[in-house]
Protein backbone atom coordinates (compact mmCIF):
# COMPACT_ATOMS: atom_id res chain seq x y z
CA UNK A 1 0.00 0.00 0.00
CA UNK A 2 2.94 2.60 0.84
CA UNK A 3 5.08 1.65 -1.99
CA UNK A 4 1.68 2.07 -4.28
CA UNK A 5 1.16 5.48 -2.79
CA UNK A 6 4.75 6.17 -2.77
CA UNK A 7 5.00 5.31 -7.00
CA UNK A 8 1.82 7.18 -7.27
CA UNK A 9 3.15 10.58 -6.26
CA UNK A 10 6.40 10.03 -8.37
CA UNK A 11 4.33 9.79 -11.07
CA UNK A 12 1.95 12.42 -10.72
CA UNK A 13 5.23 14.69 -9.40
CA UNK A 14 6.32 13.56 -12.73
CA UNK A 15 3.62 14.10 -15.01
CA UNK A 16 3.82 17.70 -13.70
CA UNK A 17 6.83 17.81 -14.49
CA UNK A 18 6.92 16.95 -18.01
CA UNK A 19 3.46 18.56 -18.60
CA UNK A 20 5.26 21.71 -17.28
CA UNK A 21 7.71 21.22 -19.56
CA UNK A 22 6.12 20.96 -22.99
CA UNK A 23 3.65 23.31 -21.78
CA UNK A 24 6.31 26.35 -22.75
CA UNK A 25 6.75 24.63 -25.68
CA UNK A 26 2.82 24.83 -26.37
CA UNK A 27 2.61 28.05 -24.99
CA UNK A 28 4.96 29.59 -27.57
CA UNK A 29 3.28 27.06 -30.60
CA UNK A 30 0.31 28.61 -29.53
CA UNK A 31 1.58 32.31 -29.61
CA UNK A 32 2.76 31.68 -33.24
CA UNK A 33 -0.94 30.26 -34.34
CA UNK A 34 -1.90 33.32 -32.65
CA UNK A 35 0.53 35.61 -34.24
CA UNK A 36 0.50 34.01 -37.75
CA UNK A 37 3.88 32.62 -37.55
CA UNK A 38 5.44 29.33 -36.52
CA UNK A 39 6.68 29.40 -33.32
CA UNK A 40 10.17 27.33 -32.31
CA UNK A 41 10.98 24.48 -34.67
CA UNK A 42 14.59 24.08 -34.83
CA UNK A 43 15.19 21.77 -32.16
CA UNK A 44 14.14 18.49 -33.57
CA UNK A 45 11.32 17.55 -35.18
CA UNK A 46 8.23 20.43 -34.88
CA UNK A 47 10.54 21.83 -31.98
CA UNK A 48 9.92 18.73 -30.09
CA UNK A 49 13.25 19.07 -28.21
CA UNK A 50 13.18 22.94 -27.55
CA UNK A 51 12.07 22.61 -23.62
CA UNK A 52 15.30 20.39 -23.38
CA UNK A 53 17.51 23.00 -24.78
CA UNK A 54 16.33 25.55 -22.73
CA UNK A 55 16.42 24.04 -19.26
CA UNK A 56 20.31 22.90 -20.86
CA UNK A 57 20.64 26.71 -21.22
CA UNK A 58 19.03 27.84 -18.03
CA UNK A 59 21.43 25.07 -16.38
CA UNK A 60 25.04 26.19 -17.74
CA UNK A 61 23.54 29.84 -17.64
CA UNK A 62 25.80 32.22 -15.30
CA UNK A 63 25.15 32.18 -11.43
CA UNK A 64 24.40 35.50 -10.55
CA UNK A 65 23.87 36.78 -6.79
CA UNK A 66 23.25 40.81 -6.00
CA UNK A 67 25.84 41.90 -3.48
CA UNK A 68 23.48 42.95 -1.47
CA UNK A 69 21.02 40.45 -0.83
CA UNK A 70 20.00 38.56 1.69
CA UNK A 71 21.23 35.26 0.96
CA UNK A 72 19.42 32.56 2.20
CA UNK A 73 16.54 34.15 1.63
CA UNK A 74 17.11 34.83 -1.87
CA UNK A 75 17.57 30.80 -2.28
CA UNK A 76 14.66 30.02 -0.77
CA UNK A 77 12.50 32.18 -2.45
CA UNK A 78 12.29 30.01 -6.12
CA UNK A 79 13.12 27.01 -4.21
CA UNK A 80 9.79 27.53 -2.00
CA UNK A 81 7.96 28.97 -5.19
CA UNK A 82 8.73 25.24 -6.51
CA UNK A 83 8.24 23.37 -3.70
CA UNK A 84 4.54 24.79 -3.33
CA UNK A 85 3.61 24.53 -6.47
CA UNK A 86 4.14 20.76 -6.41
CA UNK A 87 1.98 20.09 -3.07
CA UNK A 88 -1.28 20.89 -4.82
CA UNK A 89 -1.61 17.38 -6.34
CA UNK A 90 -1.41 15.54 -3.17
CA UNK A 91 -5.55 15.87 -2.59
CA UNK A 92 -6.54 15.43 -6.17
CA UNK A 93 -8.64 12.37 -7.10
CA UNK A 94 -6.75 11.44 -10.97
CA UNK A 95 -9.18 8.26 -11.12
CA UNK A 96 -11.73 5.60 -9.73
CA UNK A 97 -10.30 2.76 -8.32
CA UNK A 98 -8.10 0.30 -9.56
CA UNK A 99 -7.99 -3.18 -8.80
CA UNK A 100 -4.40 -5.33 -9.04
CA UNK A 101 -4.46 -8.52 -7.46
CA UNK A 102 -7.38 -8.41 -6.10
CA UNK A 103 -6.61 -5.21 -3.98
CA UNK A 104 -8.29 -2.10 -4.84
CA UNK A 105 -5.69 0.86 -5.00
CA UNK A 106 -7.39 4.54 -5.07
CA UNK A 107 -5.91 6.85 -7.40
CA UNK A 108 -6.00 9.65 -4.99
CA UNK A 109 -2.82 10.26 -2.76
CA UNK A 110 -4.52 12.02 0.52
CA UNK A 111 -8.39 11.11 0.99
CA UNK A 112 -8.06 13.49 3.66
CA UNK A 113 -11.52 15.00 4.64
CA UNK A 114 -10.92 18.64 4.49
CA UNK A 115 -9.07 17.74 0.47
CA UNK A 116 -10.29 21.36 -0.96
CA UNK A 117 -9.33 23.33 2.27
CA UNK A 118 -6.16 22.13 1.63
CA UNK A 119 -5.64 23.17 -1.76
CA UNK A 120 -7.18 26.81 -0.04
CA UNK A 121 -3.97 26.58 2.25
CA UNK A 122 -1.87 25.77 -0.28
CA UNK A 123 -2.80 28.71 -2.82
CA UNK A 124 -2.82 31.22 0.26
CA UNK A 125 1.21 30.25 1.20
CA UNK A 126 1.84 30.13 -2.42
CA UNK A 127 2.42 33.90 -2.49
CA UNK A 128 5.33 33.59 0.35
CA UNK A 129 8.13 32.40 -2.56
CA UNK A 130 7.65 35.68 -4.71
CA UNK A 131 7.35 38.01 -2.17
CA UNK A 132 10.71 36.33 -0.26
CA UNK A 133 12.40 36.59 -3.52
CA UNK A 134 11.54 39.93 -4.33
CA UNK A 135 12.19 41.08 -0.95
CA UNK A 136 15.52 39.60 -0.92
CA UNK A 137 16.76 40.77 -4.02
CA UNK A 138 17.00 44.05 -2.66
CA UNK A 139 15.91 45.90 -5.55
CA UNK A 140 12.91 48.25 -5.97
CA UNK A 141 11.85 46.72 -8.94
CA UNK A 142 11.79 42.93 -7.76
CA UNK A 143 10.47 44.77 -4.32
CA UNK A 144 7.66 46.42 -5.98
CA UNK A 145 6.30 43.13 -7.69
CA UNK A 146 6.77 41.19 -4.83
CA UNK A 147 4.54 44.01 -2.97
CA UNK A 148 2.65 43.87 -5.93
CA UNK A 149 1.92 39.66 -6.63
CA UNK A 150 0.93 39.64 -2.54
CA UNK A 151 -1.91 41.89 -2.48
CA UNK A 152 -2.97 41.05 -5.91
CA UNK A 153 -2.95 36.91 -4.16
CA UNK A 154 -5.06 37.81 -1.18
CA UNK A 155 -7.33 39.82 -2.81
CA UNK A 156 -8.32 37.39 -5.60
CA UNK A 157 -8.45 34.90 -2.74
CA UNK A 158 -11.25 35.91 -0.75
CA UNK A 159 -13.70 35.76 -4.33
CA UNK A 160 -11.79 32.74 -4.93
CA UNK A 161 -12.89 31.10 -1.51
CA UNK A 162 -16.02 32.21 -1.70
CA UNK A 163 -17.16 31.00 -5.12
CA UNK A 164 -15.89 27.43 -4.03
CA UNK A 165 -17.92 27.74 -0.77
CA UNK A 166 -20.71 27.28 -3.10
CA UNK A 167 -19.55 23.86 -4.40
CA UNK A 168 -19.43 22.97 -0.52
CA UNK A 169 -22.70 24.16 0.34
CA UNK A 170 -24.38 21.65 -3.02
CA UNK A 171 -21.91 19.23 -2.09
CA UNK A 172 -21.71 18.93 1.75
CA UNK A 173 -18.53 17.58 2.19
CA UNK A 174 -14.78 19.01 2.02
CA UNK A 175 -13.52 16.54 0.60
CA UNK A 176 -12.85 16.39 -3.18
CA UNK A 177 -13.50 12.54 -3.82
CA UNK A 178 -17.11 13.10 -2.55
CA UNK A 179 -16.85 16.43 -4.98
CA UNK A 180 -16.39 14.39 -7.96
CA UNK A 181 -18.42 11.17 -6.99
CA UNK A 182 -21.45 13.64 -6.73
CA UNK A 183 -20.98 14.88 -10.57
CA UNK A 184 -21.11 11.43 -12.24
CA UNK A 185 -22.03 11.08 -15.34
CA UNK A 186 -22.90 14.75 -16.87
CA UNK A 187 -23.88 16.22 -13.78
CA UNK A 188 -21.46 18.73 -13.78
CA UNK A 189 -20.85 21.38 -11.22
CA UNK A 190 -20.55 23.83 -14.03
CA UNK A 191 -24.31 23.64 -15.11
CA UNK A 192 -25.13 24.61 -11.24
CA UNK A 193 -22.91 27.07 -10.61
CA UNK A 194 -21.79 28.89 -14.01
CA UNK A 195 -21.04 32.66 -12.14
CA UNK A 196 -18.97 30.60 -9.43
CA UNK A 197 -17.30 28.74 -12.58
CA UNK A 198 -16.70 32.32 -14.02
CA UNK A 199 -15.22 33.79 -10.83
CA UNK A 200 -13.13 30.90 -10.15
CA UNK A 201 -11.63 30.60 -13.70
CA UNK A 202 -10.74 34.40 -13.50
CA UNK A 203 -9.40 34.44 -10.20
CA UNK A 204 -7.52 31.20 -11.50
CA UNK A 205 -5.82 33.52 -14.17
CA UNK A 206 -5.13 36.55 -11.13
CA UNK A 207 -3.29 33.55 -8.71
CA UNK A 208 -1.26 32.19 -11.15
CA UNK A 209 0.19 35.59 -12.38
CA UNK A 210 -1.00 34.67 -15.75
CA UNK A 211 -2.41 37.29 -18.62
CA UNK A 212 -3.77 39.37 -18.07
CA UNK A 213 -3.35 39.97 -14.28
CA UNK A 214 0.48 39.51 -14.76
CA UNK A 215 1.17 42.58 -13.28
CA UNK A 216 3.78 41.15 -10.64
CA UNK A 217 6.15 40.38 -13.70
CA UNK A 218 4.95 43.47 -15.86
CA UNK A 219 7.85 43.98 -18.12
CA UNK A 220 6.77 47.68 -19.21
CA UNK A 221 6.91 49.00 -15.68
CA UNK A 222 8.93 46.95 -13.57
CA UNK A 223 11.72 45.56 -15.89
CA UNK A 224 11.20 41.86 -14.68
CA UNK A 225 8.96 41.98 -11.54
CA UNK A 226 9.99 39.82 -8.65
CA UNK A 227 12.69 38.00 -10.46
CA UNK A 228 14.21 40.72 -12.24
CA UNK A 229 18.00 39.98 -9.85
CA UNK A 230 17.35 36.03 -11.08
CA UNK A 231 19.24 34.02 -13.27
CA UNK A 232 19.60 30.43 -14.27
CA UNK A 233 17.76 27.67 -12.57
CA UNK A 234 17.00 30.11 -9.94
CA UNK A 235 15.16 31.77 -12.72
CA UNK A 236 13.77 28.76 -14.12
CA UNK A 237 12.39 27.36 -11.17
CA UNK A 238 10.24 30.68 -10.99
CA UNK A 239 9.24 30.55 -14.53
CA UNK A 240 8.63 26.42 -14.33
CA UNK A 241 6.12 26.81 -11.05
CA UNK A 242 4.27 29.28 -13.21
CA UNK A 243 3.24 26.28 -15.62
CA UNK A 244 2.74 23.88 -12.80
CA UNK A 245 0.56 26.33 -11.31
CA UNK A 246 -1.20 26.15 -14.81
CA UNK A 247 -1.47 22.89 -14.88
CA UNK A 248 -2.34 22.16 -11.14
CA UNK A 249 -5.53 24.80 -11.38
CA UNK A 250 -6.53 23.24 -15.08
CA UNK A 251 -7.05 20.08 -12.75
CA UNK A 252 -8.36 22.19 -9.89
CA UNK A 253 -11.20 23.21 -12.01
CA UNK A 254 -11.87 20.37 -13.77
CA UNK A 255 -12.37 18.54 -10.44
CA UNK A 256 -14.48 20.69 -8.83
CA UNK A 257 -16.92 22.29 -11.96
CA UNK A 258 -16.20 20.01 -14.76
CA UNK A 259 -16.77 16.74 -13.02
CA UNK A 260 -13.42 15.48 -12.55
CA UNK A 261 -12.74 12.08 -14.43
CA UNK A 262 -16.50 11.29 -15.08
CA UNK A 263 -17.65 11.92 -18.70
CA UNK A 264 -21.04 10.88 -19.78
CA UNK A 265 -21.76 7.51 -21.07
CA UNK A 266 -18.36 6.00 -20.16
CA UNK A 267 -19.97 3.53 -17.38
CA UNK A 268 -22.65 1.95 -20.35
CA UNK A 269 -19.20 0.86 -22.37
CA UNK A 270 -19.07 -1.73 -20.13
CA UNK A 271 -14.86 -1.71 -19.44
CA UNK A 272 -13.03 -3.65 -16.95
CA UNK A 273 -11.91 -2.00 -13.81
CA UNK A 274 -8.36 -0.67 -14.77
CA UNK A 275 -9.01 0.07 -18.46
CA UNK A 276 -12.22 2.11 -16.99
CA UNK A 277 -9.70 3.98 -14.51
CA UNK A 278 -7.09 4.49 -17.73
CA UNK A 279 -9.72 5.91 -19.86
CA UNK A 280 -11.30 8.04 -16.90
CA UNK A 281 -7.75 9.61 -16.26
CA UNK A 282 -7.36 10.72 -20.02
CA UNK A 283 -10.82 11.98 -19.51
CA UNK A 284 -9.33 14.16 -16.97
CA UNK A 285 -6.32 15.16 -18.82
CA UNK A 286 -7.96 15.91 -21.97
CA UNK A 287 -10.26 18.71 -19.47
CA UNK A 288 -6.47 19.76 -17.88
CA UNK A 289 -5.29 20.22 -21.09
CA UNK A 290 -8.38 22.37 -22.75
CA UNK A 291 -8.00 24.50 -19.72
CA UNK A 292 -4.20 25.07 -20.51
CA UNK A 293 -5.45 25.99 -23.99
CA UNK A 294 -7.77 28.39 -22.33
CA UNK A 295 -4.70 29.82 -20.45
CA UNK A 296 -2.75 30.49 -23.17
CA UNK A 297 -5.50 31.57 -25.18
CA UNK A 298 -6.74 34.37 -23.38
CA UNK A 299 -2.73 35.37 -22.64
CA UNK A 300 -2.35 36.13 -26.17
CA UNK A 301 -5.77 38.11 -27.24
CA UNK A 302 -6.26 40.39 -24.04
CA UNK A 303 -3.83 43.31 -22.74
CA UNK A 304 -3.00 43.81 -19.27
CA UNK A 305 -4.54 45.08 -16.77
CA UNK A 306 -3.83 48.14 -15.25
CA UNK A 307 -3.31 48.06 -11.32
CA UNK A 308 -6.28 50.21 -10.30
CA UNK A 309 -8.57 48.20 -13.01
CA UNK A 310 -7.01 44.74 -10.98
CA UNK A 311 -8.25 45.89 -7.67
CA UNK A 312 -11.34 47.27 -9.16
CA UNK A 313 -12.23 44.16 -10.99
CA UNK A 314 -11.41 41.90 -7.92
CA UNK A 315 -13.01 43.95 -4.71
CA UNK A 316 -15.40 45.58 -6.52
CA UNK A 317 -16.75 43.67 -8.77
CA UNK A 318 -16.16 39.66 -7.97
CA UNK A 319 -16.07 39.92 -4.49
CA UNK A 320 -19.94 41.06 -4.41
CA UNK A 321 -20.83 38.74 -6.99
CA UNK A 322 -19.14 35.53 -5.38
CA UNK A 323 -20.99 37.14 -2.22
CA UNK A 324 -24.68 37.17 -4.04
CA UNK A 325 -23.90 33.42 -5.73
CA UNK A 326 -23.37 32.09 -2.06
CA UNK A 327 -26.59 33.50 -1.32
CA UNK A 328 -28.63 32.07 -3.87
CA UNK A 329 -27.47 28.94 -3.91
CA UNK A 330 -27.89 28.98 -0.26
CA UNK A 331 -31.45 30.51 -0.76
CA UNK A 332 -32.13 27.27 -3.45
CA UNK A 333 -30.70 24.60 -1.26
CA UNK A 334 -33.36 25.81 1.37
CA UNK A 335 -36.39 25.42 -1.30
CA UNK A 336 -35.49 22.48 -2.02
CA UNK A 337 -35.13 20.59 1.14
CA UNK B 1 6.75 5.95 17.96
CA UNK B 2 7.56 7.37 14.45
CA UNK B 3 4.98 10.08 15.88
CA UNK B 4 7.08 10.63 18.97
CA UNK B 5 9.96 11.86 16.85
CA UNK B 6 7.35 14.06 15.06
CA UNK B 7 6.18 15.14 18.21
CA UNK B 8 9.50 16.55 19.56
CA UNK B 9 10.39 17.66 16.01
CA UNK B 10 7.90 20.41 15.56
CA UNK B 11 8.00 21.53 19.47
CA UNK B 12 11.98 22.12 18.85
CA UNK B 13 10.89 23.72 15.48
CA UNK B 14 8.31 25.81 17.01
CA UNK B 15 10.31 26.75 20.07
CA UNK B 16 13.59 27.80 18.00
CA UNK B 17 11.79 29.82 15.56
CA UNK B 18 9.72 30.92 18.81
CA UNK B 19 12.89 32.18 19.66
CA UNK B 20 14.67 33.42 16.71
CA UNK B 21 11.32 36.03 16.60
CA UNK B 22 12.65 37.62 19.05
CA UNK B 23 16.33 37.32 18.57
CA UNK B 24 16.45 38.51 14.78
CA UNK B 25 17.65 41.56 14.19
CA UNK B 26 15.48 41.90 10.59
CA UNK B 27 12.26 42.46 11.12
CA UNK B 28 11.07 40.17 7.86
CA UNK B 29 13.28 37.81 9.68
CA UNK B 30 10.69 37.48 12.30
CA UNK B 31 8.20 37.62 10.85
CA UNK B 32 9.01 34.32 8.52
CA UNK B 33 10.16 32.76 11.56
CA UNK B 34 6.65 33.09 12.98
CA UNK B 35 4.80 32.14 10.20
CA UNK B 36 7.15 28.90 10.44
CA UNK B 37 6.05 28.83 14.48
CA UNK B 38 3.10 28.70 12.97
CA UNK B 39 3.59 26.00 10.87
CA UNK B 40 4.53 23.66 13.46
CA UNK B 41 2.23 24.40 15.40
CA UNK B 42 -0.11 23.13 12.44
CA UNK B 43 1.56 20.17 12.74
CA UNK B 44 0.80 19.39 16.41
CA UNK B 45 -3.11 19.62 15.24
CA UNK B 46 -2.12 17.24 12.82
CA UNK B 47 -0.62 14.70 15.38
CA UNK B 48 -4.12 15.40 17.68
CA UNK B 49 -6.41 14.28 14.56
CA UNK B 50 -7.28 17.92 14.21
CA UNK B 51 -7.24 18.35 10.80
CA UNK B 52 -9.38 20.63 10.24
CA UNK B 53 -8.35 23.00 12.74
CA UNK B 54 -4.30 22.43 11.69
CA UNK B 55 -5.73 23.78 7.99
CA UNK B 56 -7.76 26.29 9.15
CA UNK B 57 -4.49 27.89 11.50
CA UNK B 58 -2.44 27.65 8.58
CA UNK B 59 -5.35 28.93 6.44
CA UNK B 60 -5.74 31.95 8.62
CA UNK B 61 -2.16 32.63 10.19
CA UNK B 62 0.16 31.68 7.53
CA UNK B 63 -1.85 32.49 4.58
CA UNK B 64 -3.29 35.69 5.88
CA UNK B 65 -2.04 37.39 8.63
CA UNK B 66 1.13 36.79 8.01
CA UNK B 67 1.40 37.89 4.88
CA UNK B 68 -0.37 41.01 5.51
CA UNK B 69 2.33 41.08 8.16
CA UNK B 70 5.20 40.95 5.31
CA UNK B 71 3.61 43.12 3.07
CA UNK B 72 3.66 45.58 5.91
CA UNK B 73 7.07 45.67 7.10
CA UNK B 74 8.51 45.36 3.06
CA UNK B 75 6.60 48.62 2.98
CA UNK B 76 8.04 50.17 5.87
CA UNK B 77 11.66 49.68 5.05
CA UNK B 78 13.26 49.26 8.65
CA UNK B 79 16.86 47.97 6.85
CA UNK B 80 18.47 50.27 8.50
CA UNK B 81 18.93 49.53 11.67
CA UNK B 82 17.37 52.90 12.81
CA UNK B 83 15.71 51.63 16.53
CA UNK B 84 17.31 53.75 19.20
CA UNK B 85 17.64 52.21 22.12
CA UNK B 86 14.65 52.51 24.74
CA UNK B 87 14.53 54.58 27.29
CA UNK B 88 15.11 52.96 30.72
CA UNK B 89 11.34 53.37 32.36
CA UNK B 90 9.74 51.76 28.79
CA UNK B 91 12.08 48.52 29.84
CA UNK B 92 10.98 48.27 33.40
CA UNK B 93 7.27 48.48 31.99
CA UNK B 94 8.10 45.64 29.50
CA UNK B 95 9.53 43.72 32.41
CA UNK B 96 6.81 44.24 34.66
CA UNK B 97 3.50 43.15 32.14
CA UNK B 98 5.70 40.43 30.68
CA UNK B 99 5.86 39.59 34.68
CA UNK B 100 1.88 39.60 34.93
CA UNK B 101 1.17 37.68 31.65
CA UNK B 102 3.25 35.19 32.97
CA UNK B 103 1.38 34.81 36.40
CA UNK B 104 -1.45 35.01 34.48
CA UNK B 105 -0.86 31.95 32.49
CA UNK B 106 0.46 29.91 34.72
CA UNK B 107 -2.64 30.80 37.15
CA UNK B 108 -4.86 29.03 34.02
CA UNK B 109 -2.62 26.48 33.62
CA UNK B 110 -3.03 25.31 37.04
CA UNK B 111 -6.35 25.60 37.05
CA UNK B 112 -6.61 23.33 34.15
CA UNK B 113 -6.78 19.76 34.82
CA UNK B 114 -3.72 19.14 32.11
CA UNK B 115 -4.10 15.39 31.44
CA UNK B 116 -2.20 12.95 28.72
CA UNK B 117 -4.36 12.48 25.44
CA UNK B 118 -4.05 8.48 25.75
CA UNK B 119 -5.16 8.03 21.88
CA UNK B 120 -5.17 11.15 19.84
CA UNK B 121 -5.74 9.52 16.58
CA UNK B 122 -9.21 8.26 17.88
CA UNK B 123 -10.47 11.56 19.41
CA UNK B 124 -12.68 13.12 16.60
CA UNK B 125 -13.58 16.58 18.12
CA UNK B 126 -10.80 18.22 15.86
CA UNK B 127 -12.63 16.87 12.18
CA UNK B 128 -14.63 19.16 10.68
CA UNK B 129 -17.97 17.32 11.19
CA UNK B 130 -18.28 17.06 15.00
CA UNK B 131 -16.26 20.87 15.59
CA UNK B 132 -19.31 22.30 13.15
CA UNK B 133 -22.04 20.20 15.52
CA UNK B 134 -20.71 21.56 18.57
CA UNK B 135 -20.42 25.46 17.22
CA UNK B 136 -23.73 25.16 15.63
CA UNK B 137 -25.76 23.57 18.43
CA UNK B 138 -24.11 24.03 21.72
CA UNK B 139 -22.31 27.78 21.26
CA UNK B 140 -24.67 29.16 18.28
CA UNK B 141 -25.03 32.40 20.10
CA UNK B 142 -21.10 32.65 21.12
CA UNK B 143 -20.36 32.05 17.51
CA UNK B 144 -22.88 34.61 15.77
CA UNK B 145 -22.20 36.95 17.92
CA UNK B 146 -18.38 36.99 17.55
CA UNK B 147 -19.06 37.29 13.90
CA UNK B 148 -21.04 40.35 14.45
CA UNK B 149 -17.90 41.14 16.49
CA UNK B 150 -15.37 40.64 13.18
CA UNK B 151 -17.88 42.39 10.89
CA UNK B 152 -17.40 45.69 13.25
CA UNK B 153 -13.97 45.34 13.31
CA UNK B 154 -14.00 45.20 9.38
CA UNK B 155 -16.80 48.16 9.27
CA UNK B 156 -14.23 50.06 11.30
CA UNK B 157 -10.92 49.17 9.37
CA UNK B 158 -12.09 50.26 6.66
CA UNK B 159 -13.75 53.62 7.94
CA UNK B 160 -10.08 54.23 9.23
CA UNK B 161 -8.50 53.44 5.93
CA UNK B 162 -11.12 56.18 4.04
CA UNK B 163 -9.50 59.33 3.10
CA UNK B 164 -11.75 61.73 2.43
CA UNK B 165 -14.37 62.75 5.16
CA UNK B 166 -17.70 61.29 5.64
Amino acid sequence: MLIFKILLASAVLLLSLVVAMYSTLIERKVAGFFQDRLGPDRAGPWGLFQPLADGIKLFFKEEFMPNTADKFLYILGPSLTMLIACLTSAVIPWGPDIVINGQTFSLQMADVNIGILYIFAIVSIGVYGIMIGGWASNNKYALLGAVRASSQMISYELAMSLSIITIVMMTGSLSMRDIVNQQQGFNWNIWYQPLGFLIFLICAFAETNRSPFDLPECETELVGGYHTEYSSMKLGFYLFSEYINMFISGEVIATLFLGGYHFPFIDKLGLSPNVFAFVSFLVLFAKITFFGFIFMWIRWTLPRFRYDQLMRLGWKALIPLAILNVLITGVVILLNQ
Amino acid sequence: MFTNYIFYFLSALALYSGVMVLLSKKPIHSVLYLTLTFFAIGGHYILLNAQFLAIVHIIVYAGAIMVLFLFTVMLLNLNKEERSPKPIWVKALAIIAGVMLGLVLIGVFRGYDLHLVQHPMETQIGLVKELGRILYRDYMLPFEVSSILFLTAMVGAVLLGKKEQI
